[in-house]
């Protein structure tokens, strides 16, 4: 069974494509968009069990800590680099952001929504927000840069990103009404504005 | 403990003239190889290990009645084991220029009657990746599944994808470089100062007076090992132990470390050949396929075909993991498929050697992908 999101990333991707999935994990997503769609290209990961996984996954895999940046990636060498999941647990988000749209041509970023009725109603409640998206306890969760669509929408408009698409969803379905209140997990398809 | 068991050496000698990088011709060679598992019916299940500058074709298992004689790599190689013997068919080779059986300059010069000594020309990795294709041919072995090596033998590697693109799908470079840094060669160079100042070097030609350079390759040897081992891996290892309880005041061992680099010294001089010692920190020196592309390594690299499992180790100052990075780089602006890892580990450049979980499991798992490939 693929996962929802995997699904919607594989409509956004263009089959036979070159393709840069940062915190790659396992490398499933790319496994998946290689025996689906055919694409080549790279996953990076820094923790060296999931990256011996995605070797075991049949993906190419480069160990690395995206914190360093995207040095080495030529210029436009891929067409979409893809941030899963990845972006609400570095520290800088808009130096990675802009480095991601250096090297790829449209970039889609996904992550937990923290405006999502549930993590709202947890905050009224006086509790640090769990969910299917952030399942972690505040204790030990690698998320330190939560946020609602909203906040990402602004960063975007700061750092002249446009955004494509976007999709959100909840326990695997899509969100059509209030998603900023109903979306659990927001993807988003972006490219940089023309200059 | 070996789970290979007894292994054989065997020899097979080429009568067809090889054209050295150097300008020199050498008429006629032997070359000393083992290997482990079985060739499979189409001969595509074949794993070079090209071995580092003190390495040799005994890569795995051991030889009849010495159980002390385990392969350099025995950790790697064998029945259940990374690269396992079950679904591999492994090569070790001793390179030209070696001292364990391939010919070299403590070999007789058909010629002369004579040991080559001097005389015997200098070899560079691609001289060996020709010598080493020429013995896949007498295998029957037209491509290889996998390539692979540590430092000297990761450069052995990559030469392979470049020399010859279409014969081999993998390649495996393990704490290597795309080529030597001027520190890296100045080390080598007082290695070989060392050698050759010997008074019994007696300019490569000391087999005619009986002697050998001990003291020369002893020296080189201790400072090699310094470099292979991390600052930390030493004093977790040695520490400032004493060997005796208190300073004696001399210049005799004292310490620890003084005492290991000593034995390792003396151990390594015992059976090693100081010229192929100098033969083979040449070939390290001279090592550089992006010399030819104006220093471009992704030029250098453009007609490659394989795949690319790059390995380095935290600890590794000599081919440190920024370097094996340049390896990726250049092969990643060619889009070409590579994997890379670098490996946490304490113990220097020596770490290749070493068994690790990590190490272990990533080349096991890629080995699973080279195996797919088959069939």
């Amino acid at each position: 069974m693929i996962r929802f999101d995997h699904q919607v990333i594989g409509q956004w991707i263009k089959p036979r494509s070159r393709i840069l999935d940062l915190g790659c994990g396992d490398g499933q997503l790319m496994k998946y968009l290689q025996q689906q769609y055919h694409v080549s290209g790279y996953g990076v990961e820094i923790e060296i069990e999931r990256v011996t996984s995605a070797i075991g996954n049949g993906i190419n895999v480069i160990q690395r800590d995206l914190e360093s940046g995207l040095s080495g990636f030529a210029e436009q060498s891929f067409d979409t680099v893809i941030l899963s999941q990845t972006l609400q647990a570095m520290r800088k988000t808009e130096f990675l952001l802009s480095d991601m749209l250096r090297v790829g041509r449209e970039g889609i970023v996904t992550f937990p929504n923290f405006g999502y009725w549930k993590n709202r109603w947890q905050v009224i409640n006086g509790m640090m927000p769990k969910s299917e998206d952030m399942p972690y306890e505040w204790h030990n969760t690698p998320n330190i840069h939560l946020c609602t669509l909203q906040d990402f929408e602004d960063l975007c408009r700061r750092l002249n990103i446009q955004v494509i698409e976007r999709h959100v969803i909840t326990n695997g379905k899509t969100v059509y009404l209030a998603p900023n209140l109903l979306g659990s997990l927001a993807m988003y398809r972006v490219t940089k504005f023309a200059s | 403990m070996s789970s290979l068991g007894n292994v054989q050496p065997q020899r097979i000698s080429f009568a067809e003239p090889l054209g050295l990088s150097s300008g020199a011709v050498l008429p006629e060679y032997e070359l000393v190889y083992e290997t482990y598992g079985e060739l499979n019916q189409d001969k595509s299940n074949a794993v070079l290990i090209c071995h580092a500058l003190s390495g040799n074709h005994h890569v795995a298992g051991v030889y009849q009645g010495d159980p002390k004689s385990a392969g350099w790599w025995d950790n790697m190689v064998g029945p259940g084991k990374p690269i396992d013997t079950n679904h591999f068919f492994v090569i070790g080779v001793n390179n030209l220029g070696g001292c364990h059986g391939s010919t070299g300059p403590s070999s007789i010069n058909p010629n002369t009657k004579q040991p080559y000594g001097a005389s015997f020309p200098f070899v560079t990795v691609e001289d060996w990746v020709v010598t080493q294709a020429r013995l896949a041919d007498h295998l029957g072995i037209q491509c290889f599944a996998a390539v692979m090596g540590g430092s000297l033998g990761g450069m052995q590697a990559l030469q392979w994808s470049i020399s010859f693109p279409e014969r081999l799908k993998h390649a495996l470079v393990i704490a290597s470089a795309p080529k030597l840094s001027a520190q890296n060669i100045g080390f080598n160079e007082v290695a070989r100062q060392a050698i050759t100042t010997d008074p019994h070097f007696y300019g490569g030609d000391f087999y005619q007076h009986q002697v050998v350079p001990h003291r020369g390759l002893r020296l080189a040897r201790m400072l090699g090992h310094i470099t292979y081992l991390s600052d930390d891996a030493m004093m977790e290892k040695f520490g400032r132990d004493f060997i005796t309880s208190t300073p004696k005041f001399s210049l005799d061992v004292e310490f620890e470390i003084e005492s290991y680099l000593r034995y390792q010294g003396d151990k390594f001089a015992d059976y090693f050949d100081a010229n192929t010692y100098l033969i083979m920190t040449k070939a390290l020196d001279y090592f550089d396929p992006a010399q030819k592309t104006n220093n471009r390594l992704d030029l250098a690299l453009s007609k490659v075909r394989c795949r690319f499992l790059v390995l380095s180790f935290t600890s590794d100052w000599r081919f440190s993991p920024a370097r094996s990075e340049e390896i990726v780089e250049a092969l990643m602006k060619n889009q070409l498929p590579v994997s890379y890892a670098q490996i946490e580990s304490s113990q220097g450049h020596d770490s290749f050697l070493m068994e690790n979980k990590h190490y272990f499991s990533v080349v096991k798992a890629y080995m699973n992908n080279v195996l797919k490939d088959i069939v």
